[in-house]
């Protein structure tokens, strides 16, 4: 067994005369939830292609659970599911119908009983005979990564899976990603949001430029900054704070 | 077999995206069957075509111009798959890579030959009677299924290579309007010269007259081979093209 869920060395990637990856290196842990998180165009996607062998590495090599994305992508593929940056559902087929699709393509024993699992695990049950076209943005995202588990892959990519979703929707998504790790999986997701890398990563790699330019556990991170000088502040409560505050009395009532 | 399999489990999938959609298969339809209501009924009785049964006559083209109209929706719906992500999504999992495509290829024949069906029931109320026996009908059948496959692989390239929903299904305008400077409605020879040059060789008129005469129970001549090395022609070209952008596509 490999010691890391994924091993990343040198890896470099161009389209045309653009290089996106300069030779990125990192790597994540069995069980660990690790964010890479960067600005919009920082290659982050890429990396994810990269991984998810969609992409061929132009340079540097690259493996998760042991096997190498270009040479053994058959093997990669087996243990790996991608959430790709908009949600990849179809939408003319029911809930149900979306799971079942990926679990027969798996080759899932009980394609249906899986989806019946996962539907009332993502809370989709009352909309599982639906179209996903008439889903919200919350229920979509959560059918995508409910599609992603069919078939318990090991490691779960999630390309910036709260890009474009409500805050409730972001937060039921956080939700859903801390019940996968502790579960065991391996997750690597892409973020811009700092708090998001914040509230969910046990390890963060902060991607710039085509580089990892820092690399670490949030506390790591934080050395690398001047000592924190103590100052009170009154904390006004967040626009989102608020926000969530409201709705959830209301939703309580 | 996990391609066999795959492509199976595949074409489900977009199957039932047609059987809940019927739309698409209306909007297919009704432009044909008006045409061939327009040319029958109103212009019909003009048309010198020598066939008492301008029907008979017109039936072929009719079948062209639907299938035409058909490969559209083929290159949109590889146009929403990919812009939705779901060749990614497929590409990333344990499925055989040309069962994705290969899935959208068997949608289009499938889905064409339905179409070929209804407008063949129409014409039979309309009047058509053909008196081939059940080897020409299934020559007529191989040369159709051709013909859509041909055409088919035209839309995969386009479907993989478009940037909008419009391109995606534009390139189809052409190949609608090219049977109407064909055989397919009145006969060549009264033609300005460089019209009938154009018309007596492309690929519709040798299809059209090859179906024509299949359908009459008449000898097909030299016009079988000119009509399957177009559809063989522009099915190797097609492929091979079509190769390429998917290969591009992540």
């Amino acid at each position: 067994m490999a010691p890391n869920a994924i091993q990343v060395n040198g890896v470099r990637k161009s389209f045309k005369a653009t290089q996106v990856l300069k030779g990125i290196d990192f790597e994540v842990r069995r069980g660990e939830i690790f964010a890479l998180l960067g600005s919009n165009g920082a290659g982050k996607t890429t990396t994810i292609n990269i991984l998810s062998t969609l992409l061929k590495p132009d340079g540097g090599n690259a493996s998760v659970c042991g096997y190498d994305v270009t040479r053994q992508p058959e093997k990669v593929r087996e243990s790996i599911s991608l959430t790709g940056q908009f949600a990849a559902v179809d939408g003319i087929l029911t809930g149900r119908e979306n799971l079942m699709l990926i679990a027969n393509l798996r080759g899932v024993p009980n394609a249906r009983k899986t989806a019946d699992t996962l539907l009332s695990r993502f809370g989709l049950r009352d909309a599982a005979n639906r179209r996903a076209a008439s889903y919200s943005g919350g229920m979509t995202r959560r059918l995508d990564i409910a599609m992603s588990l069919v078939g318990t892959p090991s490691v779960i990519f999630l390309d910036e899976p709260t890009t474009g979703l409500d805050p409730e929707g972001r937060l039921e998504v956080w939700k859903t990603v801390k019940a996968l790790a502790d579960g065991g999986t391996t997750i690597l997701l892409t973020t811009q949001y700092l708090d998001e890398a914040e509230q969910l990563a046990d390890r963060i790699a902060i991607l710039h430029g085509g580089k990892i330019i820092a690399s670490g556990t949030l506390d790591e991170l934080k050395k690398l900054f001047p000592p924190a000088k103590v100052e009170y502040i009154e904390k006004q409560p967040s626009l989102e704070d608020i926000f969530l505050a409201i709705v959830g009395q209301k939703e309580a009532k | 077999m996990k391609v066999l399999h795959d492509t199976v489990v595949l074409l489900g999938r977009s199957m039932r995206h047609i059987l809940r959609s019927p739309d698409t298969i209306i909007t297919v339809l009704i432009t044909p069957i008006m045409i061939m209501l327009l040319f029958v009924y109103v212009l019909g009785g003009a048309i010198q075509t020598g066939d008492r049964n301008y029907v008979n006559y017109l039936l072929p083209g009719i079948l062209l111009i639907a299938i035409a109209s058909g490969i559209a929706y083929t290159a949109l719906r590889l146009f929403n798959d990919v812009q939705q992500g779901l060749f990614s999504r497929f590409h990333s999992m344990p499925v055989s890579r040309s069962s994705v495509l290969w899935a959208h290829v068997l949608t289009s024949l499938v889905s064409n030959a339905i179409s070929v069906v209804v407008i063949i029931l129409i014409a039979l109320i309309m009047g058509f009677r053909s008196s081939a026996s059940v080897v020409e009908w299934l020559e007529v059948a191989g040369i159709l299924v051709l013909f859509t496959l041909a055409l088919t692989w035209l839309a995969v390239i386009a479907g993989l290579k478009a940037k909008s929903v419009e391109g995606a299904s534009a390139f189809s305008y052409p190949l609608i309007f090219l049977p109407f400077i064909s055989s397919a409605f009145v006969p060549t020879a009264k033609m300005p010269t460089v019209v009938r040059v154009f018309a007596e060789n492309q690929p519709v008129t040798a299809i059209v007259n090859t179906v024509r005469s299949l359908l009459n129970s008449q000898p097909v001549g030299n016009q079988i081979w000119v009509a399957l090395a177009w559809c063989v022609g522009i099915t190797v070209v097609a492929f091979f093209f079509s190769m390429l952008a998917y290969r591009r596509i992540p």
